[in-house]
C-alpha cells in the first residue's frame, strides 16, 4: 500500500468513527458539490461610501502612492514627474498592453518586455482592484507576467478606476466570469513589499517593489 | 528538527534569565498585541466572522478525505504533481528524488513551518543541494544555525546587533547596524539566489480544493520571488489546510493577517494553480505538492480534532503570558506556545512532552484571540487529564490530586481538614500576614511570598452569615 493510501485509509477509518460515535451524518457527496457549485460567501465588512474613496484610502494607509488623471495619455508625464520628485531612474519596463503610452516623449525609457532585475521600473495593468482593503489583483499570463510587478524597484500599476470592487468575493466572481479558472498565478499585491523582521521594526522594499505606485486613469 | 520538548523546565530557567530575550520579547508583544487590538474593529463583526472561520475548518476537516481528493483531482488536471508523505522522512525523500529528476543544484525557499517538522534543509544539503532560506528570518537563522523562536517572526528572540555580527561574519562586508541598511544588505545578498536557483521551496498556508491551487500569504516578496523564478517549485503543507472554496479562503484571510501581525491585509497573497502555459515568460514548468500527514490523522476523530483548525498566525503565543516570558525556543520543537503545546505532544507523543501541557496558566487568553475558535484552555486540559489517566504524572502530585478528591468526597471531613489548615496558616501568617516558606510548596515561596488565609474557612463565614 502506498503512502497517498495509507494517509487516505486513516483519515477514513476515524471519520467513519466519529460519525459512528457521534451519530453524526457524513456530509453527502451531493452536499459537497453543491457547496462547491454555490461557493458560498462568509460574512463581509460593509464598504462605506464610494468604492474609489475607499480604494485611494486605503492604498495610502498600506504605504501605496495614488496618482489621478481622466486622461490615459498623460500618464507617462505624471510618472516621470513622479520619478523626478524622488530622484529615481526613469528607466524601465512595461506589459505589452501599454507600449503605445507615448513614453519616450515624456523622456522616459520604458521597453515593452519582461523585467530583469536590473529594470528601475515596472509597468503593468491589473485585473482589478479591492476597495476593502486596497488591493491590486494580478492574473499572471503571457502578456502579463507577474515579474514586471516583483523585479523592479518601483511598481507602477495602471488601473481603471471602474474596475475597483468592493471585496475579495467580489473580485474572484469577476474573475470566474471573464476567465473559466485562475490562471498559473493570481497575486494580490497590498503596497511595497516589507518586512519587520529585525526587532518587529517595519521597513519597506524587503525582497519585492520598495514603492507602488497607483495611477487610476480611465481606460477610452 | 529533534524534539527536545523534554527539557522544557531546564530551559525555561535560561530563558527567564536572558535580559536580551527578555527585552526582544516585549518588543513582540507591543506590537503584535497592540497591532491585532487596532485592526480586528475593521470587520464589524469580528465575532461573526471567527464562528464563520471555524465553520470553514471544520468543514474541512469533518469530510477531509473528500476535500483532499478534490483537491489533488483539480491540481493534478491543471498539471501538479501530488505527493502523499507519511513523516517528515518522507517529505526530505521526496524533495531530493524531485531534485534529482529535475537536476537540481541549487534551492531558494520560502518559510514553511511544515519543512522545519522534517529538518528539510540538513537532507537537502546531504544530497548535495545547496538550500537558502530567503525569508528575513530564517535566512539570519540559517546563518546561525538555529531554529525558529516563533511561527510568524521566526527570530524576534535576536536584536540587530547580534544580526549585524552574522551579516559581518558571512557577507565579507563592513559591518552595518542600522536596521534598514542590513535589510538592504539581505536584499542585495539574496537576490541572485532567487535569480539563480533550480528549484524554489514554499510552504502552503491553505490548499484550495476548489481550483486545485496552493496559497501562501507572504509579506516581503520571496514567496513570490521562490514561485516565479525558479523551473521547479515544490510546495509542501499539512493535509488538514485543505479549504472547500475560494470564497472560504477569503474569509480566513480576513482573520490570519489582522490576528499574526496586526495587518488587515499581508502585501502578497499568492494563488498557485498549476504549472506555466507554454506561451508564459514567468512560472515553474514544474510544480510538485506534498501534503504531510506526520501525526496529523490521528488527531482527526478524537476530542483533539479541534487543534487542527489552525491557521498557524501566533495570536495564542503573542498574548500567552507564559510564551511573553520564555520565548519560543524553551518549548523544544517547532511549534512554540498554547497552540504548540497541544501539537507538539500530539504529534511527537505525550511521552516526549510531558511539561508541555502544563506549561500555561490556564488564563484563556488563547483561547479568546484565536481566530478559529480553538477552545485550546480546554484542550491543555484535556492532555492534562490524559497524563493524569496514564500515570505520568509524579507520585507526589497523584497523592495530592487523590487526596484532595477524597476529601471532596467527605464534605465533613473537608471542612475539618481545611478549618484547621487555614487556621493554621493564619497564625504562620504573623503580623505581615505572609507565608514565608510553606512546607511542599517551597515552588512557591522561594520566589515570593505565599498570602496567609484569615484564619476563617468561607464556610465558617457563610455559616455565620446565615445565622446573623
Amino acid at each position: 500500500m502506498n503512502a497517498r493510501e495509507k494517509i487516505l485509509g486513516k483519515i477514513r477509518n476515524a471519520q467513519l468513527r466519529s460519525k459512528a460515535n457521534e451519530g453524526a451524518s457524513a456530509e453527502s457527496t451531493t452536499s459537497i458539490t453543491q457547496h462547491l457549485a454555490q461557493h458560498p460567501r462568509g460574512p463581509q465588512p460593509p464598504v462605506i461610501g464610494d468604492l474609489l474613496k475607499q480604494f485611494k484610502e486605503r492604498c495610502l494607509k498600506l504605504s501605496s502612492d495614488v496618482i489621478e488623471t481622466n486622461d490615459r495619455a498623460e500618464v507617462p508625464n505624471l510618472l516621470r514627474n513622479y520619478l523626478n520628485e524622488k530622484k529615481l531612474q526613469t528607466q524601465g519596463v512595461c506589459w505589452p498592453s501599454l507600449s503605445t503610452l507615448p513614453w519616450s516623449a515624456a523622456g522616459l525609457d520604458i521597453q515593452s518586455r519582461p523585467s530583469n532585475s536590473h529594470d528601475a521600473v515596472g509597468v503593468t495593468g491589473a485585473f482589478c482592484a479591492i476597495a476593502e482593503t486596497g488591493t491590486l489583483m494580478m492574473l499572471s499570463g503571457k502578456e502579463t507576467p507577474p515579474s514586471t510587478s516583483l523585479l523592479p524597484e518601483t511598481h507602477v500599476a495602471i488601473l481603471d478606476p471602474r474596475r475597483i470592487v468592493a471585496t475579495m468575493e467580489d473580485a474572484w466572481d469577476l474573475m470566474r466570469t471573464e476567465h473559466k479558472q485562475p490562471p498559473r498565478a493570481v497575486n494580490f499585491i497590498s503596497g511595497p513589499s516589507r518586512t519587520a523582521d529585525i526587532e518587529m521594526t517595519v521597513t519597506l522594499g524587503a525582497h519585492g517593489p520598495y514603492r507602488v505606485l497607483v495611477i487610476l486613469a480611465p481606460l477610452g | 528538527m529533534q524534539n527536545n520538548s523534554v527539557n522544557f523546565k531546564r530551559q525555561v530557567t535560561v530563558k527567564l534569565a536572558d535580559v536580551r530575550l527578555q527585552n526582544a520579547l516585549s518588543r513582540l508583544q507591543s506590537r503584535f498585541v497592540g497591532g491585532r487590538a487596532a485592526v480586528i474593529s475593521e470587520i464589524s463583526d469580528f465575532e461573526e466572522t471567527r464562528v464563520a472561520a471555524a465553520a470553514i475548518r471544520d468543514r474541512a476537516l469533518n469530510d477531509l478525505e473528500h476535500w483532499l481528493l478534490q483537491f489533488e483531482q483539480q491540481a493534478t488536471a491543471r498539471g501538479a504533481v501530488i505527493h502523499w508523505a507519511e513523516t517528515g522522512e518522507d517529505v526530505n525523500r521526496i524533495v531530493v528524488e524531485i531534485a534529482a529528476l529535475h537536476g537540481v543544484r541549487t534551492a531558494a525557499k520560502s518559510k514553511s513551518m511544515v519543512s522545519e517538522e522534517c529538518g528539510l534543509n540538513d537532507a537537502l544539503e546531504k544530497a548535495g543541494v545547496q538550500v537558502t532560506e530567503t525569508d528575513l528570518g530564517e535566512y539570519i537563522l540559517q546563518l546561525g544555525h538555529e531554529a525558529p523562536s516563533h511561527i510568524v517572526a521566526p527570530v524576534v528572540h535576536k536584536n540587530k546587533e547580534e544580526i549585524a555580527d552574522l551579516f559581518a561574519e558571512h557577507h565579507q562586508k563592513p559591518r552595518k547596524t542600522g536596521i534598514a541598511e542590513l535589510c538592504l544588505e539581505a536584499r542585495e545578498t539574496l537576490r541572485p539566489i532567487f535569480l539563480n536557483a533550480d528549484m524554489g521551496i514554499s510552504g502552503g498556508n491553505f490548499v484550495i480544493a476548489e481550483t486545485g491551487s496552493v496559497l501562501i500569504v507572504t509579506n516581503e516578496g520571496n514567496g513570490r520571488l521562490v514561485t516565479t523564478l525558479p523551473r521547479v517549485h515544490v510546495a509542501i503543507t499539512g493535509i488538514e489546510k485543505v479549504v472547500p472554496t475560494l470564497e472560504d479562503v477569503t474569509t480566513l484571510l480576513r482573520l490570519l493577517p489582522r490576528s499574526a501581525t496586526g495587518q488587515s491585509i499581508t502585501n502578497y497573497i499568492s494563488l498557485l494553480t498549476g504549472t506555466k502555459g507554454s506561451t508564459d515568460h514567468d512560472g515553474p514548468a514544474h510544480f510538485h505538492i506534498i501534503l504531510l500527514d506526520n501525526g496529523r490523522s490521528s488527531i482527526l476523530d478524537s476530542d483533539m480534532q479541534k487543534m487542527l483548525r489552525c491557521i498557524r498566525c501566533g495570536a495564542c503565543m503573542n498574548h500567552c503570558p507564559v510564551y511573553q516570558n520564555i520565548g519560543g525556543h524553551a518549548y523544544g520543537w517547532v511549534y512554540p506556545g498554547p497552540m504548540g503545546s497541544i501539537l507538539t505532544p500530539l504529534l511527537g507523543g505525550l511521552e516526549s512532552s510531558p511539561d508541555l501541557p502544563n506549561a500555561s496558566t490556564l488564563c484563556g487568553a488563547c483561547g479568546a484571540v484565536c481566530p478559529v475558535k480553538i477552545p485550546l484552555p480546554d484542550l491543555l486540559r484535556k492532555l492534562r487529564e490524559k497524563q493524569m489517566e496514564r500515570g505520568m504524572k509524579t507520585q507526589r502530585e497523584t497523592f495530592m490530586l487523590k487526596a484532595w478528591a477524597w476529601m471532596a468526597l467527605h464534605p465533613k471531613i473537608y471542612a475539618l481538614i481545611t478549618k484547621i489548615g487555614v487556621r493554621l496558616m493564619g497564625l504562620m501568617g504573623g503580623k505581615d500576614k505572609l507565608l514565608h516558606s510553606l512546607p511542599g510548596a517551597s515552588g512557591w515561596t522561594d520566589g515570593r511570598d505565599f498570602p496567609a488565609p484569615s484564619g476563617r474557612t468561607f464556610r465558617d463565614l457563610y455559616q455565620q452569615g446565615k445565622h446573623s
